[in-house]
C-alpha cells in the first residue's frame, strides 16, 4: 500500500514537472492584463482602426464590448463603429472570403478566439515580428509564422526592420535579432505598448466572461468552504456514537 | 396558540404517513429506502478511496443536467456547431458556466473513475462475490469512453475534427471490413455534417441511456453482495444481537453524511478549475480546438484528450497499425478478466504480499507514464519508453495468475481495523 502510494505520488510529480515545461522558447512574454480597462479601450480603438478592415471578430457584440469596457453607447457609436452597424451587431467585415483568398492567398482568419488558440505571447511576438523580405509578395516575412500572408499593417508606426540570421556549419539558420532600417513614427517602447494593448484586447474578446468568472469563483469557493464546515459538523454529530 | 400549532403539525404528520401507506400499497417505496439506504450496512472504516463512487454519481448527474441545458442552444450541424458553442459562451445567460461545468465535468469524470477503479485494485473489490459489480463497472467505463469520444466532436473545433478522423480511421486497420466499417461509422467518406449529427445522437441519448442503466445495475449488484472495505473482509460474518453487522453502519444517515463532506471537498477542487483554469492549460480544452474544424488544415500535433492518451501511446508504440489497434483494444478489455486473473484469496493490499504491491506500483507508474507519453510528439525516446511501459502494463495483467498464486500474504483480521 505504502509503496504503491509513494510510486503514484512520484510519477504524478514527474509528469507534472514535465507538463509544466513550455514548448515555444522563442516567444516574448506579452505581459497583458485583462483587468486593465484603459488598455482594453485603447486596444479596441487600435483593433477597429488597424485590424477590423480584414479581420472580423464575428462572435463579439459591440454593445457587450461597450458594457465590459465601461464606455457609453454614444462613445461606442462615435469612436468604434464606422460603417453604420447597430450596437447589437457583431464585429463583422465587408470583405468577402473569396475576394480575400484571391488577394492574399488565404482569407484573414476571424480573431474572436485567436488568443485562446495561439496564446498572447504568440500574438505579441507575431505582431512585432515582421521584417523586410523582398522574396515575399508583401515585401515582409514574419519571424513567428514564416511565409505569413499578412502584410506589415503597423509598419509605419514600427518602422521597417531587418532580421539578422547566423548560419552555422551545418547550414542551419538561427535568428539573432532585428535591426531597424528606418525609425518608425513611434519609439520602440511606445510601439510595444500599443501591440500589448491590441493583444490584451484580443485576449479579452477570446473570453469576455473571464474577469467575472474569476470574481464569481472566489464567492462560490467561499460559500463551499462555509458549507464544508457545516457538513463536517453534521457528519461529526451523526458519527459520534460510532467507535 | 402553541397547542394549536402542535395540532397542525400532528395533522400534517398523520396526513403524510397516510400518504406513505397509500404509496407503499402500490409501490415499494419504504422497502426500497430501507434496502438501499437506512438498512443498507457498509463498513464503518471506509477511507478516502471509498469516496470516488459517490463523486462519480454526482458528476454523472451534473453532466446530464448541464448537457440538457447545452442541448437547448447547441446546433448539431457542421455549419452551425462551432458558432453555437461560442453563442453559448458569450450570449446565453450563464451559458459559459454550463459549458465549463460540462467540459470540466468530462475530465473530472475520468479522474474520478480512474481513482474509483484503482480503489478496486487496492482492496480487491473485483473478487468473489463482486465479479459482476466489477464487470458492470468496466462496461460503464467503456460507455464513458464512447460518450467522451462522441462528445468531443460536437464543438466542431479543429482538434475535434482531426481527433475523430484519427480514431475512426483506426477501424480502417481491421482487415477486409476495415474501410467499409469506418465509412459506416462516419456515414460518409470523411468526417462530415452527417458524422456530427449521428455522434450528437449517440452523445445525447443512446450512450447516456446505457450509462444510466448500467449505473443503476452496478449499484443493484453492489447492494446485493454488500460493499467491500479497506480490510477486504465480510462485515456480515459478525452480527450483533440485533442481527446487524457490528462493524457496519447504515448507509443513511452515516455514509450519506460522510459522503456530503466528500462531495463538498470535491466541488471546491472542481470549482477551482471551472472558475480559474477551465482549459487547464490546454489539457481539458485543447488550444487547437478554438479554431473551427478545417479539413484542409491538420493541427501540428494531434493528440486525444488526456484521458485517452495511455491507450494512444500504446497504439503508437508499435509500427504496425493493425497490431497497435489490437494492442489498444486488448489493453481496454484486459481489466474485465481481473476477477479470474488474480488467484490470491486475500483481497486487501494491506494483507497481500510484496509481489502484488510491487506489481500494482509498476502498473500505476506505467499507466500514468503512458498517459504522459501519449501527449508527446512520437519521437524516438518517447516511442521506446512507451514500448517499455506498454509491456509492463500487459505484464501486470498477463503474469498475474502466476505471481498471485503463491503470494506470501499476511494474516487477515476477522474484524475491520480502524
Amino acid at each position: 500500500m505504502r509503496i504503491a502510494a509513494v510510486a503514484l505520488l512520484l510519477s504524478l510529480g514527474a509528469a507534472g514537472v514535465a507538463l509544466a515545461q513550455g514548448e515555444e522558447g522563442t516567444l516574448e512574454p506579452a505581459n497583458t492584463n485583462i483587468k486593465n480597462v484603459a488598455s482594453l479601450q485603447r486596444g479596441a480603438k487600435y483593433y477597429v482602426n488597424y485590424c477590423l478592415g480584414c479581420h472580423s471578430a464575428k462572435y463579439v457584440r459591440y454593445n457587450r464590448l461597450a458594457a465590459d469596457l465601461g464606455i457609453t453607447e454614444k462613445q461606442l457609436v462615435d469612436n468604434l463603429m464606422f460603417t453604420g452597424e447597430h450596437p447589437y451587431d457583431t464585429m463583422a467585415i465587408a470583405m468577402k472570403p473569396e475576394d480575400a483568398t484571391r488577394w492574399f492567398g488565404v482569407a484573414p482568419p476571424d480573431l474572436s478566439l485567436i488568443a485562446r488558440s495561439r496564446g498572447t505571447d504568440y500574438l505579441y511576438t507575431y505582431l512585432r515580428g515582421f521584417y523586410a523580405d523582398p522574396s515575399r509578395p508583401t515585401g515582409v516575412n514574419n519571424i513567428v509564422l514564416r511565409g505569413s500572408a499578412m502584410p506589415a499593417v503597423l509598419w509605419e508606426l514600427q518602422g521597417p526592420q531587418r532580421a539578422k540570421f547566423a548560419t552555422d556549419a551545418a547550414g542551419k539558420e538561427t535568428f539573432e535579432g532585428f535591426e531597424q532600417i528606418r525609425p518608425g513614427e513611434m519609439p520602440a517602447a511606445q510601439f510595444d505598448e500599443m501591440v500589448r494593448d491590441i493583444v490584451n484586447f484580443l485576449d479579452y474578446i477570446g473570453e469576455p466572461i473571464k474577469r467575472e468568472r474569476e470574481a464569481l469563483g472566489i464567492r462560490v469557493i467561499g460559500f463551499l468552504l462555509v458549507f464544508l464546515l457545516i457538513a463536517y459538523l453534521l457528519k461529526k454529530e451523526i458519527w459520534k456514537d460510532v467507535h | 396558540m402553541a397547542t394549536n400549532e402542535a395540532d397542525h403539525f400532528d395533522r400534517l404528520g398523520r396526513g403524510l404517513s397516510a400518504l406513505g401507506a397509500w404509496i407503499d400499497e402500490r409501490f415499494p417505496m419504504t422497502k426500497l429506502i430501507k434496502e438501499h439506504a437506512t438498512e443498507y450496512y457498509a463498513s464503518k472504516n471506509f477511507n478516502i478511496w471509498y469516496g470516488f463512487g459517490v463523486i462519480a454519481t454526482v458528476v454523472l448527474v451534473m453532466q446530464l443536467v448541464t448537457g440538457i441545458f447545452l442541448t437547448m442552444n447547441y446546433k448539431p450541424s457542421a455549419e452551425g456547431a462551432f458558432a453555437s458553442v461560442e453563442y453559448i459562451m458569450r450570449d446565453v445567460d450563464w451559458g459559459w458556466l454550463i459549458r465549463y461545468l460540462h467540459s470540466t465535468g468530462a475530465s473530472a469524470f475520468f479522474i474520478v473513475v480512474y481513482l474509483h477503479m484503482f480503489r478496486g485494485l487496492l482492496y480487491g473489490s473485483y473478487k468473489k462475490p463482486r465479479e459482476l459489480v466489477w464487470i458492470i463497472g468496466m462496461f460503464i467505463y467503456l460507455c464513458l469512453m464512447a460518450e467522451a469520444f462522441f462528445g468531443y466532436l460536437l464543438p466542431w473545433g479543429n482538434m475535434s475534427y482531426w481527433g475523430a478522423q484519427v480514431i475512426v480511421s483506426l477501424f480502417g486497420a481491421i482487415p477486409v471490413i476495415g474501410n467499409g466499417l469506418s465509412e459506416w461509422i462516419r456515414g460518409d467518406f470523411y468526417i462530415s455534417d452527417i458524422t456530427l449529427n449521428r455522434f450528437f445522437a449517440f452523445h445525447v441519448i443512446a450512450v447516456p441511456l446505457a450509462l444510466v442503466g448500467l449505473v443503476v445495475v452496478h449499484i443493484m449488484a453492489l447492494h446485493e453482495v454488500g460493499s467491500n472495505n479497506p480490510d477486504g473482509i465480510d462485515i456480515h460474518e459478525h452480527n450483533g444481537p440485533d442481527g446487524k453487522p457490528i462493524d457496519g453502519v447504515a448507509f443513511h444517515p452515516y455514509h450519506t453524511s460522510k459522503d456530503l463532506v466528500i462531495v463538498v471537498i470535491f466541488l471546491i477542487a472542481f470549482s477551482a478549475v471551472v472558475f480559474f483554469v477551465p482549459d487547464m492549460g490546454g489539457y481539458f480544452l485543447e488550444h487547437a480546438n478554438f479554431e473551427p474544424a478545417n479539413q484542409l488544415k491538420t493541427p501540428e500535433h494531434i493528440a486525444p484528450v488526456w484521458y485517452f492518451t495511455p491507450f494512444y501511446a500504446m497504439l503508437r508504440a508499435v509500427p504496425n497499425k493493425l497490431l497497435g489497434v489490437v494492442l489498444m483494444g486488448s489493453a481496454v478489455l484486459l481489466p474485465f478478466f481481473l476477477p479470474w486473473l488474480d488467484r490470491c484469496r486475500v483481497k486487501s493490499i494491506r494483507y497481500r504480499g510484496a509481489i502484488y504491491k510491487l506489481a500494482l506500483a509498476v502498473f500505476a507508474v506505467s499507466f500514468l507514464s503512458l498517459g504522459y507519453l501519449g501527449m508527446q510528439p512520437p519521437t524516438g525516446a518517447v516511442v521506446t519508453l512507451a514500448q517499455i511501459f506498454t509491456l509492463l502494463y500487459f505484464a501486470f495483467f498477463l503474469s498475474m495468475p502466476f505471481y498471485s498464486r503463491n503470494e506470501k500474504t499476511k494474516p487477515v483480521p476477522t474484524r475491520v481495523t480502524p
